[in-house]
């Protein structure tokens, strides 16, 4: 079958320094057929995606285009091979200042043989040309920045097909348009099927896969671990094998809790989604999974009130609880640990000591001065109880490892007590060790509290959690107490289908 | 440390005391007393702004509007006093009143309506160069001036808001320090402490650094971004005091300097003791390091022309200083 494939892959790797982000990946596409490639964070889509278009070189393996061999040094040397790419980041690839006419042609107006002179009639003329062979009906005069988010995904992609490659790669196209949007975009894809390109799409959208796909490729830890092409598609093969199942060691004993510190009833976070109703308990940890973009932050966010729910409430201790902002939410003792540390947690300025003492510098100072001495006790007994490995509390933040900045980052807001502990996906980034620690240190100190961790690896939920929730669609789905759990069933939630076998 | 991290963290301290000595030796008089408080007074007035300027470019934000905002003070002082008869007292609190009203409008331009802070404050110094000019349609102010109706100004500077500009303070050498000295001192300490001791400053360090963060720690960022630029429009208006006190009039041209001096001071405080960010100490030394470098090029009688440029060469240094050497440069 690898024979009459455009596009060849064959024992791919690459590494960053000692760590080898893909081990030896092989795949195929096909003309007119659409490839999904599944892979949770870190499993290499993204690496593979920048090797691909040229952004990155690779190590062993090798590359064919249409029978030829193909290793691009650049993006543009990519793109003239016909290996097209049109990334994550809608507005990477538009100009939102120029009209939708000059970006469709925006690729001539550079390189060998374009005309000195900008001549507004031959561009629209032949952007009307590129329009037209993907029926796009946008005018052509408007300036990007005036379009919708799927117009400006359309301009990108007819932009791209422009070049009239053979192989388009499509990351994540769908992550920031709604569900109408997104369907323009699927008939834009079936067009392009149509015209026998060949198309590698990547997305964790459940439904999106099931609406596209001809083919599954799952991708895990750098590698391909599973091909899915007999139809009807095993959807949540290709899901089990995305996010896999390795044995487990270091199994959590679960505890049950009897005491309702936070009950959320009929909330709902999204158009059109089903409410969601729960109640977490003093001293246990759950732990909500599912996939990327089904809601888990919006949740998170929305428990921290950084975002407002469209219905539903809220209840603390049996108080209500409707958090106007995060200040509110920390008064009323809700700590949050968000995603990204890089961009919403760790302040570069600042050392290891001042990191910590953020949220808290009011009850650090008296009178508004800092109390330096209670500063530095407080970050002295954090680094100590979760090994932060550091040559004192006044190191730069820039100096520790992955590991060690998340843990100053779980460690800020476990330096005072909470009520309600909420960690949005605390193992991103971080190795091996540094989760055990954070995963130890959350189970031990969760007396008294109730401790909400956000995954989408299944992998953490089960080594952290008493309880895990599954949620979908931005909603939660499933509940399973982590103890002797139907990992069967949770694969099917979390893939979002029906059941097939009645649990 | 590496030799590069003593370049970076002393590297500009040992140029001031370089440039101190050699200048101490080539040039008669300038280690005098007389010389060193000469050198304070000249930047007295750049150096309140600067310190207020500093204020905004913690929570990283700028503030061009400084220098139209210290003219401003001065022309209302003298509005107040020559052609209003009021007292010192009212004078000055009309200028910080001004000082507080711009602060806020700027913030909320910045803040609400979204306007980069390059461009609000941009747009405020032209407002506030044109609004000065109004009341006195374009004259300058003094007593016994003609106003735009006919009637003549009788009003005059009063001896206690004079002093503020020219009474010297007595310290082993009689009439020695001048009081403009003294007030830069006083507000540099003040705004030292508050950016390096207090919970306000360490969480405008944090919303300058990365707001989102500082966000969801609880500050209310909105708030801390406002009042950095009404600390920068009230320090603008007591340099629009000092200034006021020390020419004894309303000069309309006076004045054109001070919003590049404080800048300069401020950026070149970046590169004092490797800070890589903005500070008070910083900027209270780069204030220093601009007046002793015009003090001894004007005592070896180097034309006056030349200053501009030896500013703006030394402002370049300095930022390579920061970003380049110390390699984590981030406004």
């Amino acid at each position: 079958m690898g024979a009459d494939a455009v596009f060849h892959v064959e024992g791919l790797r690459k590494s960053f320094g000692q760590n080898e982000v893909l081990g030896g990946i092989s795949l195929d596409l096909f003309a007119g057929e659409v490839t999904v490639l599944m892979g949770a964070n870190g499993a290499g889509k993204s690496t593979l995606v920048k090797i691909v278009s040229g952004v990155y070189e690779h190590g062993a393996g090798s590359m064919r285009l249409a029978g030829k061999a193909f290793d691009p040094q650049t993006p543009a040397e990519a793109i003239r091979a016909g290996v097209v790419t049109v990334h994550q980041n809608i507005n990477d690839g538009v100009v939102a200042d120029l009209d939708v006419a000059t970006n469709l042609t925006l690729d001539r107006l550079s390189g060998k043989g374009a005309s000195l002179l900008f001549k507004p009639a031959d561009v629209r003329a032949e952007a009307r040309a590129v329009a037209d062979r993907m029926g796009l009906a946008i005018d052509l005069k408007a300036r990007v920045s005036d379009l919708s988010l799927a117009d400006r995904q359309m301009v990108a992609i007819a932009r791209a097909m422009a070049h009239r490659p053979k192989v388009l790669i499509l990351d994540e196209p769908t992550s920031s348009l709604s569900s109408a949007e997104a369907d323009r975009l699927f008939s834009l894809i079936d067009r392009l099927r149509g015209q026998g390109v060949a198309i590698l799409y990547i997305s964790h959208r459940m439904s999106d896969i099931r609406r596209l796909a001809d083919r599954i490729v799952s991708m895990r830890d750098g590698v391909v671990s599973g091909i899915f092409d007999r139809k009807p598609l095993d959807y949540e093969g290709a899901v089990n094998a995305m996010l896999g199942r390795k044995i487990h060691l270091d199994r959590v004993v679960a505890r049950s809790s009897a005491r309702a510190v936070f009950s959320a009833e009929g909330l709902r976070l999204a158009q059109g989604s089903r409410p969601i109703s729960m109640t977490l308990g003093a001293g246990e940890v759950v732990a909500i999974t599912g996939l990327v973009g089904v809601g888990k932050t919006a949740l998170a966010e929305t428990l921290f009130g950084v975002r407002r729910p469209l219905a539903g409430t809220m209840h603390m201790d049996g108080k209500p609880y409707a958090p106007g902002s995060a200040r509110e939410a920390i008064a009323a003792g809700v700590f949050l640990v968000a995603k990204d540390r890089a961009a919403s947690g760790i302040v570069g300025g600042f050392n290891i000591e001042r990191n910590i003492s953020l949220p808290f510098l009011k009850r650090m100072s008296g009178f508004g001065v800092m109390r330096k001495r209670a500063e530095r006790i407080a970050a002295r007994r954090q680094i100590d109880e979760l090994g932060i490995v550091c040559r004192s509390e006044k190191d730069e933040l820039s100096a520790l490892s992955g590991g060690n900045q998340q843990k100053v980052m779980v460690a800020r807001w476990m330096s005072q007590a909470s009520r309600l502990f909420i960690l949005d996906e605390p193992f991103q980034g971080v190795d091996i060790s540094a989760r055990r620690d954070i995963a130890a240190k959350l189970r031990a100190s969760a007396d008294g509290r109730a401790t909400l961790v956000f995954v989408t690896e299944i992998d953490e939920a089960l080594e952290t959690a008493d309880r895990i929730l599954v949620m979908s669609e931005h909603t939660i789905v499933g509940e399973h107490r982590n103890d002797d759990i139907d990992l069967d069933r949770l694969l099917a939630e979390v893939a979002g289908g029906p059941l097939h076998s009645a649990a | 440390m590496t030799l590069r991290d003593y370049a970076i963290r002393y590297g500009f301290i040992v140029l001031l005391v370089g440039l101190i000595a050699y200048f101490a030796v080539a040039a008669d008089g300038f280690a005098s007393p007389q010389s060193a408080v000469f050198i304070f007074q000249s930047v007295a007035i750049t150096g309140v702004l600067a310190l207020g300027v500093t204020a905004t470019l913690v929570v990283g934000g700028f503030d061009l509007s400084i220098g139209s905002v210290a003219t401003s003070a001065m022309m209302a002082a003298s509005y107040a006093m020559v052609v209003l008869e009021q007292n010192a007292i009212v004078a000055v609190i009309a200028c910080l009143v001004i000082g507080v009203i711009v602060g806020l409008i700027n913030g909320w331009l910045i803040v609400y309506m979204r306007v980069p802070d390059l461009l609000a404050t941009l747009g405020m110094m032209f407002l506030l160069l044109g609004l000065q000019r109004i009341p006195t349609e374009g004259r300058s102010i003094a007593t016994g001036m003609t106003m735009p109706d006919g009637s003549v100004a009788n009003g005059k500077f009063s001896e206690a808001f004079l002093a503020l500009g020219r009474h010297r303070i007595d310290f082993f050498v009689p009439n020695l320090i001048p009081v403009s000295v003294v007030v830069l001192v006083v507000l540099a300490l003040l705004i030292w402490f508050f950016l390096e001791y207090t919970r306000f400053g360490r969480m405008m360090y944090a919303v300058g650094s990365n707001e989102r963060a500082a966000e969801l720690a609880g500050a209310p960022v909105k708030a801390y971004k406002i009042w950095a630029y009404v600390i920068s429009g009230v320090f603008a208006s007591i340099g629009g005091i000092l200034l006021a006190a020390r020419l004894g009039r309303g000069d309309i041209a006076s004045g054109n300097n001070l919003l590049l001096d404080a800048v300069a001071a401020a950026l070149i405080g970046y590169a004092v003791l490797g800070a890589a960010k903005p500070n008070a100490f910083g900027t209270a030394v780069g204030a220093v390091f601009v007046g002793v470098l015009l003090q001894g090029l004007t005592m070896m009688n180097a034309p006056y022309y030349t200053q501009d440029f030896v500013k703006g060469a030394v402002l370049v240094v300095a930022l390579v200083f920061t970003f380049a050497l110390s390699g984590r440069g981030k406004r």
